[in-house]
């Protein structure tokens, strides 16, 4: 039986997953692409959620690290909604500020990206380059890393992976602040 | 005047702790036609039955109502007690006071009164009961065994050491089932193929046994002790009495080598007439038509090749051979249909089950499934035992074994496990590891499941002594990779033990799918009318007490068909259900419990509503006819050997006509109505 209050419960209600289902066979963990470089590969974080642990699990690097690529969920002998565990677990981290400091500059991308597509109903990829390194310059001052993202920046420009041409906004703009009133996004 | 006894257990505390049993039995003494109401600590012992016979000799009792357990317990001691005091068994009537009553209620005024009207009930069915006789029907001295795997042979010989005649059928052209192309067996290591081909020898020579291989159940009517049973013998163009098994046909075959054996699982190749293998029993050949230039070109007019019966001195072949249906009696049916193993691509027969894309099955000619590894290994097999990969003959030094594939993955539709999976693999690692000494076999599992004898020490000999990787996760995906120039199967796996992924390079991976019953096997239970799972795996009539019986009078199961179980305990169980035939057999007629469907036919309109209800295609419509012959009308009649006493054609028959004797309306009313009271 379920404590009231139990922190697994609001888990499940936003993944729409049932964690006691997980038998811990480790296809999550091994089909997932950034799973050797994650200090809580799915399989555990499946394994801390249904042991309550979702403070720890939130604080966890892995959850920000996730791509986001549905394999896991997609692969589940169990139909465990895995990654929605992972989303789940993004937004009580997000919620109750407990977002992992390495993962800070990830979180500094994502609200970029998403301050770009408010704007302009899309993505402008070199506004939104700038946008992300300024802000990111302005918490550490790390000159280096300017240096060296600038010095990328041609560079992916040249084999086509980033555009300068700036592509003209969304006709109906009054659309993309409906959807991010609606979604109640804070950047 | 009715006379009953009613006699009241305490079942030691079971009963008496939660019910007042002084109370009941004085509660009870007062009801009309109750001429004595006793209570005893142990009705069923001794002195308990003693009391009951002594009340029956002094008071003359017409009924008896026991008030204890569960009629599945102890109906059966009551009716002897009862018979041998000179009162006909059918005259007692339980009261389940202890499972429905003390066990579920934990306030005793309320279980009291309960006990009181649950007995009540039953002084008012049995003051309505009928003497009754059991029904006696003749019984056929001969056993039909369906299916000659290891189970199906195991039943046979032991029937007909039993002195039963057994017909023993078998859809291949040999017997050996699954066991034969095994390689060698868990625990003991001893070749499959030496402990079993005597025993095939064995069959094909018993003088009881009757062996129609390339056969095929087509119908069975009838019922328990009395089945009518038809027998397809499908054309096999070679005549097995003529036939020396020479081998001069199936060498000079020009398809020789050509059709792949699906005996090896399609790794190795064999002709148009061909034997699935050399130690075949009958060790006679067959032709595949499908393939036969011959045959093929006879329905376009034309007589080509035909280089077989040339060669033939016995003069055996006959192209013109035609499928033949032969009828038998039998009294018992041995059902032995064993398993296949689950299709792992994509294609399945069965809606409900999906494939493993992302194991490359079927696309990568390296990802073999378990049988056909024991093909592989096996001295027999199409490599002669050597370890050869299937796509280039080379010898694989890494090989992935991967557990589970299919058995315990709820999303492709399998969600037991297959037990003997486990096992094997282990088994396969070792094997491998005796024949290539620097290889290496990494397994992927999620639990390993060794319960039974020397189990778990064989599993720990095979990580312990020969070096087993065992990695405990399942594995995402194989995908084909180029390696200096070496063709490797990537596995990406987990090894959630220590928490990381685990991705291993293979040269071969061996996929331990799930069992699932053998193809068409839902049709023949519907023959037979016995009953199985979502799966198809048939169902014991109780899964501990009558594990080999099945709801169908004399239908006994044992082996795969029943659910997925190693060679140890399929022997075990089909010898068990050889010895549940025979001691069916060795009545000289069988009784059977009186309480069956009958018929009224003044007043049976011959609607055919208990005929679609039955279960048990026990009703048939019949017609009465007068001396003359005239029709008189159809009425339906029940079969008294058929009939299993469920009732559903009472429910359904709208003019009442119906009723089930020992379980009339009116004793039924009757019992509602003292609840009423």
């Amino acid at each position: 039986m379920e404590k009231p209050n139990d922190p697994r419960a609001r888990v499940e209600e936003l993944a729409q997953t049932k964690l006691s289902d997980c038998y811990q066979c480790g296809k999550c963990t091994a089909g997932c692409p950034r799973g050797a470089d994650m200090d809580l590969p799915p399989t555990r974080m499946m394994r801390a959620a249904q042991l309550g642990q979702i403070e720890e699990a939130s604080k966890a690097d892995s959850i920000w690290r996730c791509l986001s690529c549905l394999t896991c969920s997609a692969r589940c002998p169990k139909s465990v909604n895995v990654s929605g565990v992972v989303d789940a677990l993004r937004q009580i981290a997000v919620e109750t500020n407990s977002v992992s400091p390495k993962s800070a500059k990830i979180i500094g991308f994502q609200k970029a990206f998403l301050r770009n597509v408010r704007r302009n109903g899309r993505t402008n990829e070199v506004e939104m380059a700038s946008d992300f390194e300024i802000r990111y310059f302005f918490r550490r001052f790390d000159v280096m890393n300017v240096v060296n993202t600038g010095l990328l920046g041609p560079k992916m420009i040249a084999r086509g992976k980033m555009h300068f041409a700036i592509g003209s906004p969304v006709k109906d703009k009054a659309l993309v602040k409906r959807i991010f009133d609606k979604c109640k996004v804070e950047l | 005047m009715a006379k009953i006894g009613v006699f009241t257990c305490w079942c030691g505390e079971n009963i008496a702790r939660n019910v007042d049993v002084q109370a009941v039995s004085e509660a009870i003494s007062k009801l009309p036609g109750v001429a004595c109401s006793e209570n005893y600590k142990y009705m069923c012992s001794e002195p308990g039955q003693t009391l009951i016979a002594d009340k029956i000799k002094e008071l003359g009792l017409t009924g008896v109502v026991v008030a204890s357990c569960s009629p599945h317990m102890h109906l059966k001691t009551f009716r002897k007690t009862v018979e041998l005091a000179g009162v006909n068994p059918y005259l007692v009537e339980m009261a389940n006071i202890r499972e429905q009553c003390s066990w579920v209620h934990n306030d005793k005024p309320v279980a009291t009164a309960k006990a009181i009207e649950l007995i009540g009930m039953a002084v008012a069915k049995v003051r309505r009961n009928a003497a009754l006789e059991p029904i006696k029907v003749p019984v056929t001295k001969r056993a039909l065994v369906i299916g000659a795997g290891v189970a199906g042979i195991q039943a046979a010989l032991d029937l007909a050491a039993g002195g039963v005649e057994v017909i023993l059928v078998e859809r291949e052209p040999s017997v050996g089932g699954k066991m034969a192309g095994l390689s060698e067996t868990f625990p003991t290591l001893d070749c499959s193929q030496c402990i079993l081909t005597p025993r095939m020898v064995e069959v094909g020579q018993h003088p009881n046994i009757k062996l129609m291989t390339y056969s095929e159940v087509e119908k069975v009517d009838g019922y328990v002790g009395n089945f009518k049973v038809t027998v397809r013998k499908k054309a096999r163009y070679v005549d097995i009495t003529k036939c020396t098994g020479c081998g001069s046909c199936w060498n000079a075959c020009p398809k020789k080598g050509k059709i792949p054996n699906s005996f090896d699982y399609g790794l190795g190749n064999r002709g148009a007439i061909y034997i699935p293998f050399p130690q075949a029993v009958p060790a006679r050949p067959t032709i595949d038509a499908d393939n036969c230039i011959r045959i093929q070109n006879m329905a376009k007019g034309k007589e080509l090749c035909g280089i077989c019966s040339k060669q033939c001195a016995a003069q055996a072949i006959n192209f013109h051979d035609q499928d033949e249906l032969v009828e038998f009696d039998v009294g018992a049916i041995v059902v032995a249909t064993g398993y296949k193993l689950y299709s792992i691509g994509k294609e399945q027969e069965n809606p409900n089950i999906k494939g493993y894309g992302e194991y490359g099955y079927g696309k990568y000619k390296d990802v073999v499934d378990s049988l056909q590894f024991e093909r592989i290994i096996s001295a027999s097999g199409p490599t002669g035992g050597e370890p050869k990969r299937p796509s280039d003959g080379a010898t694989p030094k890494t090989i992935v074994f991967i557990q589970c594939t299919g058995s315990r993955d709820n999303a492709k539709g399998i969600t037991y496990c297959s037990k003997i999976c486990c096992m094997y693999t282990a088994k396969h690692t070792m094997l491998f590891k005796h024949k290539v000494h620097d290889g290496t076999a990494h397994v992927f599992y999620m639990d390993i499941r060794s319960g039974g004898k020397m189990y778990d020490e064989f599993v720990r000999r095979a990580i312990e002594q020969d070096g087993a990787q065992y990695h405990r996760g399942r594995v995402s995906k194989i995908e084909k990779v180029t390696v200096d120039g070496q063709t490797k199967y990537r596995c990406y796996g987990a090894d959630t033990l220590a928490g990381t992924p685990c991705v291993v390079d293979a040269d071969m991976v061996v996929l331990a799918c799930a069992m699932v019953p053998s193809t068409g096997v839902k049709s023949l239970a519907q023959k037979l009318s016995v009953g199985y799972n979502e799966y198809g795996f048939l169902s014991e009539s109780h899964p501990k007490l009558r594990p080999v019986e099945t709801n169908a009078a004399g239908v006994f199961v044992c082996g795969a068909c029943q659910g997925p179980k190693d060679i140890p305990e399929t022997v075990a169980q089909a010898s068990a259900a050889a010895g549940k035939a025979l001691i069916m057999l060795s009545q000289p007629f069988l009784t059977r419990e009186p309480e069956i469907a009958t018929v009224d036919e003044k007043l049976c309109a011959a609607c055919g509503a208990c005929v679609k209800a039955c279960p048990y295609k026990a009703i048939s419509i019949e017609e009465i006819r007068d001396r003359k012959g005239n029709l008189v009308k159809m009425t339906s009649r029940v079969n008294p050997g058929l009939c299993m006493g469920c009732g559903t054609c009472v429910a359904v028959c709208p003019s009442k006509s119906v009723d089930l004797i020992g379980f009339t309306d009116d004793q039924v009313y009757a019992q509602i109505e003292s609840l009423l009271d």
